[in-house]
């Protein structure tokens, strides 16, 4: 590559943040924040210490879970936005899966990641089915869906799951400590729910890039008809990829039932599938860079935590970062092409 | 009768919102563009509505602003597609989710505090007849204005040379280009214009319907549920108010069920309306699985139940177009 062209290459690839950067001072400005030093308080918030990035870490293996599970249904051209309520799905089955032990071992924990998977599954099947019998389109189901589940998890949590005397949104009763995934020494996250992470985006990339499998997944998203004829059953397909991501998202909702809460909560799965789906096209669907945006996201969402507590403002900003970033590098992959259509005088 | 008056009164008011931000995604999509940022740009117009209007102390001024806002996530979402070629999908759910953080953050000094609403319209002269007078005797105002966006839109998308290039450019974008229609000037209007009566709807929450801002504001979904009347009213705006008020008198119901069964938490009954909204998302699509054709043309006498519910959507819903490519 001459070395013009690669400078350019530096500069498209830099126009992204700088461009993610500044349109995140614009909207700062007017909510009064100080920009750079929101800033420091969101970076330091998420790796000023051991602790905090013990937290991080709590946050980016849902996520990775999450964002690992969708690259399967994109490959097929699939949006799967009910991933929220699969995760949501994830934990009310590992919940419900614990409900009979008072106390237990690895094998209740297995058997409640296993339950979770099988609970986000069914969820994910419910789109899916819904998705290539019903022709509903998947956007609408799993969104629906993802309300549902939100409604389920309030009426356990009031009525057949509730605390003996109390129901509360604070959740059901905690788990009993034999229950609970392990901790790594001091932090918040644990080895276990670390290596599920990193094992499910290897399976996910061994199983999208080194398998037949895989590429037929891409034949039926590339051109469903053509796959039908050459005898790749799109459908069984479609549902096998919603089936597969969906049980990724259980798994994430049981890990945070386990690892992180100890109990079934409303807001179980505190908007991960959502920032997954962002991942996933900050990464436009690619393998390699979804390990990294997720920790960096991961970061950020930890970081603002302490914006309401150090500078009073809402904790929301770190997804106004993330949707920004987002969208910059929509708009400056868009701006490139058009520069080079024109250039090229077509 | 009175009560039942006041009941339908009720779900004018509810289903104001939901037919202005139906309305507004029908025309969007009516040139081919799907705006799937409802959920956020509303929330955070209504957002911007209470601010502006409390900062003002007018809520007409709010109600301006809230459309302005509306109408710019949409021109962001018609930037990056119809000019930058990026997918309307994608930009749209993105813009969803940063218009909602978007809200909550900046809308962060205003939650929870007193501001202006719309009040109320007293119609006079009604008192005659009891009924009418309790449908509209008192109403908000933002019941006249998305009665009165119904007819309009109706009129100016069937009887306008406007609405016809607006079709135009949604059925068949090529044939509409070859015709002298700047098709992606339209779309960009078309995306500006639903966007801002989407915004209009969140200005009718934050300001009369759920009167107040705060976290969670109350409106959050109903961008959904609109997307989803759309697709219900089979893309006609007539039929599209006809859907949103169907889903208002959903949402009316469960506060009665609520009163019914104190002991389930209000959270649930919000939730009816998701479940209904792929039900009748999968009866509209029904007749167009082939197992319920093969079913149709084994058992004739089905089609008699299968009635004429005509839904086609606008042949070009979805794909962008480029003047350069083709032709």
């Amino acid at each position: 590559m001459p070395r013009s062209a690669w400078l350019e290459q530096t500069l498209w690839m830099l126009a992204a943040p700088a461009l993610a950067l500044a349109l995140t001072v614009l909207v700062a400005l007017p909510s009064g924040a100080p920009p750079l030093q929101t800033l420091q308080v969101l970076l330091l918030g998420g790796l000023g210490s051991m602790s905090k990035f013990g937290q991080v870490l709590t946050v980016f293996v849902p996520l990775m879970l999450c964002a690992a599970g969708l690259l399967v249904p994109f490959t097929a051209r699939l949006w799967n936005i009910g991933i929220e309520g699969q995760v949501v799905l994830g934990a009310i089955f590992c919940t419900g899966a614990l409900m009979p032990f008072d106390q237990g071992g690895p094998a209740h924990i297995a058997l409640a990641l296993a339950a979770g998977m099988l609970g986000g599954a069914l969820w994910a099947l419910l789109a899916g089915v819904l998705k290539t019998w019903g022709r509903v389109h998947e956007i609408f189901s799993g969104l629906g869906l993802n309300f549902v589940a939100m409604g389920l998890t309030i009426w356990l949590i009031f009525g057949p799951w509730k605390r003996p005397g109390v129901a509360s949104m604070s959740g059901t009763e905690t788990l009993d400590m034999s229950l609970w995934l392990d901790r790594m020494g001091r932090l918040a996250s644990s080895w276990t729910a670390l290596a599920l992470a990193a094992a499910a985006l290897v399976m996910v990339a061994v199983l999208l890039t080194r398998t037949q499998w895989g590429l037929s997944l891409k034949a039926v998203g590339q051109n469903p008809k053509a796959a039908r004829l050459f005898d790749l059953s799109p459908r069984r397909r479609m549902l096998q990829a919603f089936a597969l991501c969906g049980a990724l998202g259980g798994l994430a909702g049981a890990v945070q039932v386990l690892g992180v809460y100890h109990r079934l909560l409303p807001s179980i799965s505190s908007g991960y599938g959502y920032t997954a789906l962002l991942v996933g096209m900050m990464a436009s669907f690619r393998i390699l860079p979804v390990p990294f945006i997720c920790l960096f996201f991961a970061v950020l969402n930890v970081g603002s935590i302490q914006l309401p507590l150090q500078l009073n403002l809402d904790s929301s900003f770190s997804g106004v970062i993330q949707g920004l970033m987002v969208l910059s590098v929509f708009a400056t992959q868009g701006l490139r092409a058009w520069l080079i259509r024109r250039r090229e005088g077509c | 009768m009175h009560e039942f008056a006041l009941v339908l009164a009720g779900i004018l008011l509810a289903g104001a919102p939901l037919v202005l931000a139906t309305l507004g995604e029908t025309i969007t999509e009516k040139a081919g563009v799907i705006n799937l940022s409802l959920d956020g740009s509303m929330l955070l117009s209504a957002m911007a509505a209470f601010a502006l209007a409390s900062a003002t102390g007018s809520p007409w001024t709010g109600a301006l602003g809230g459309m302005a806002v509306g109408a710019a996530a949409a021109a962001i979402l018609g930037l990056t597609n119809i000019y930058l070629g990026q997918s309307q999908l994608a930009v749209g759910f993105i813009l969803t989710l940063l218009c909602r953080d978007l809200a909550y953050f900046l809308g962060h000094s205003y939650s929870r505090q007193p501001g202006p609403t719309f009040g109320l319209w007293g119609i006079p002269g009604l008192s005659d007849t009891p009924v009418l007078d309790a449908l509209l005797g008192r109403q908000s105002p933002v019941v006249a204005l998305s009665l009165a966006a119904i007819v309009l839109c109706w009129w100016w998308m069937y009887k306008t040379v406007g609405g016809m290039r607006l079709r135009a450019v949604g059925e068949s974008p090529r044939a509409a280009f070859g015709r002298g229609i700047r098709v992606r000037l339209t779309r960009l209007a078309a995306c500006l214009i639903g966007g801002a009566l989407v915004g209009l709807a969140g200005a009718a929450y934050s300001l009369a319907v759920k009167p107040g801002w705060g976290r969670p504001q109350g409106c959050e979904g109903a961008g959904w549920i609109a997307l989803a009347i759309v697709i219900f009213g089979g893309w006609h705006p007539v039929r599209a108010a006809i859907g949103a008020y169907f889903f208002a008198a959903l949402q009316v119901s469960g506060i009665y069920l609520q009163e019914l069964f104190p002991s389930v938490p209000a959270q649930v009954f919000q939730v009816a309306p998701f479940p209904m909204m792929i039900l009748t998302l999968l009866a509209v699509n029904l007749g167009r699985v082939s197992f319920v054709q093969d079913m149709m043309r084994r058992y004739p006498f089905l089609k008699r139940f299968s009635g004429s519910w005509p839904i086609t959507s606008p042949a070009a819903l979805g794909q962008d177009f480029d003047p350069k490519k083709g032709l």
